[in-house]
């Protein structure tokens, strides 16, 4: 702890004698606070409100608006679940859009958190022959079926293993989520997860000045930057507050469940215990907290 | 329950196997068999009608969760009793020359149904059970789960159907026909959002 304490304040002192020749660029105090931040989950409750203020205070300054950011922490005995019902999904995309609202992914770049495939009902869940770029008249589309993916929530996670800077994790609360102050970009992560769920920020990202969504998770929907990776998180920003993710309360044929799923009394639980349920990619042994089931 | 039973049939024939001829011991079998399908039937006819049937299907503490939205009417219609009382009650299966706008779209087992099987025929703003019961329209769930018994409990578990608000405290169930049309129940297809761009990129 000392040793990196002597180190910060090392390299905070070497960056302050860079920095005087580079202070006429508009290299202000804050963001070099910002690149020397610890490791999330190494900081103590008065950094977390520091940081928090902080940044309040850019987004203000930034997107003109006043942001809430939340640094709510896991609550003892709640690990989310997700259900999806294949039964009913009729694919129209509606939980894609309400995501990249809710969550203020990137409009250009286009971020889409959740992509729902289109497979043919004959072949059966096939990736390989799956189409994302569907684009009829009116869905669903006779012989088809719809299976949208988007993070699995994976008990045994291989974007976090593969992270050298320990910038990505699982919570207690089962989600995986993403420190984007400590994102190096080197997208690793993206090539461990096998279902696509992550994405980075080539650029920096776009969102409409009035269709920014200010109620925001430090570790969930606050405003990207160009070069960092992000994915979705349950909307962590709502359902730690008791709320149902953004597509559960959009998707028009109540395809989409979500719950506690050490709470026996939950409509997750009572799927896993009377439905027929299914993984993707079981064989990889990544344990999805995302289930797939057949409600009819 | 079934659990329990199997477990029973199990160690019965363990323990005669060994002194029990063959065919005596396939009978044994049959009959426990047919005993045990019996008993399960009655069960479960006994469960369907407890859930499905009795008037108080939400009690009051779970009320407060499963708060159901009024059902959506269309404005001006309700209550019927204000054209109805004015006109002859007649019970007599026949094409309608009024409510086009229901008749014209009625798709709901149409050979076998009409009014009369779901409205009253004397109280107009009432529904009505099989029974003969009479039966608000933000109960009507019970009316549908009169032949969808199955859906009926998978949405009262929250499974079939949709809930919004707090996925562990006060939240709402939408009910049947907020979704589904009564008289023309089955989705119509709609308008898929747009693909996503082709990626020049991965990301
Ligand atoms: S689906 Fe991918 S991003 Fe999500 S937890 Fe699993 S490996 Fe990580
Ligand atoms: S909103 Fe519901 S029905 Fe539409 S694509 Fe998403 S999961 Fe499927």
């Amino acid at each position: 702890m000392k040793e990196d304490k002597s180190r910060r304040s090392f390299l905070k002192n070497m960056a302050l004698a860079a920095g005087s020749a580079i202070a006429l660029s508009g290299c202000d105090m804050k963001a070099l606070d910002h690149f020397l931040q610890k490791n999330f989950r190494t900081l103590s409750k008065a950094e977390v409100d520091e940081i928090i203020t902080s940044l309040q205070l850019e987004y203000k300054n930034k997107y003109g608006k006043d942001f809430t950011v939340s640094a709510k922490p896991a609550t003892d005995g709640i690990l989310f679940g997700y259900a999806l019902d294949l039964s009913r999904c009729i694919g129209c995309r509606k939980c894609v859009y309400a995501c990249v609202e809710e969550n203020n992914q990137s409009r250009g770049p286009q971020i889409h958190w959740i992509q729902v495939l289109q497979m043919e009902k004959e072949k059966g869940i096939d990736f390989a022959d799956s189409d994302v770029h569907y684009n009829p008249e009116k869905v669903p589309e006779e012989g088809h079926f719809y299976l949208p993916v988007q993070c699995q929530q994976c008990r045994n996670p291989q974007c976090t293993t593969v992270c050298p800077v320990k910038a990505t994790w699982q919570e207690p609360d089962g989600i995986v989520v993403v420190d984007y102050n400590w994102c190096i970009g080197c997208r690793y992560c993206m090539a461990a997860c096998p279902y696509g769920a992550r994405h980075f920020n080539w650029a920096e990202p776009s969102v409409p000045e009035d269709e920014m969504n200010t109620n925001v998770h430090y570790l969930g929907n606050r405003p990207r930057m160009k070069g960092v990776v992000e994915k979705c998180t349950f909307c962590i920003q709502r359902v730690r507050e008791g709320r149902y993710p953004a597509c559960v309360e959009v998707c028009p044929v109540g395809a989409r469940k979500f719950g506690n799923l050490l709470d026996p009394e939950s409509e997750i639980r009572y799927i896993l215990e009377n439905k027929r349920v299914l993984v993707l990619k079981q064989e990889l042994n990544t344990q999805p907290k995302f289930y797939y089931f057949f409600g009819v | 329950m079934n659990r329990t039973d199997n477990h029973i049939l199990k160690c019965r024939c363990g323990s005669q196997r060994k002194r029990m001829p063959a065919e005596l011991l396939r009978s044994g079998i049959v009959l426990l068999i047919v005993a045990l399908v019996i008993t399960a039937c009655h069960v479960k006819e006994k469960r369907y009608n407890e859930q499905v049937l009795p008037a108080e299907i939400m009690t009051s503490e779970q009320a407060e969760e499963f708060a159901v939205e009024a059902p959506p009417l269309t404005e001006g219609i309700f209550p019927c009793s204000e054209c109805h009382s004015e006109l002859e009650p007649n019970p007599t299966r026949r094409e309608l020359d009024w409510h086009e706008e229901v008749t014209s779209i009625f798709d709901h087992d149409k050979e076998n149904r009409w009014c009369l099987d779901c409205h009253d025929l004397i109280n107009r703003d009432s529904l009505r059970l099989a029974s003969g019961k009479l039966l608000g329209f933000d109960e009507s769930y019970k009316l549908c789960g009169q032949c969808h018994g199955e859906k009926l409990r998978d949405w009262r578990v929250g499974v079939h159907g949709k809930r919004i608000g707090q996925w562990n405290g006060q939240k709402h169930y939408l009910l049947c026909v907020h979704c589904h049309n009564p008289h023309a129940p089955k989705f119509e297809p709609m308008t898929p959002e747009p693909p996503p761009l082709p990626q020049k990129m991965s990301n």
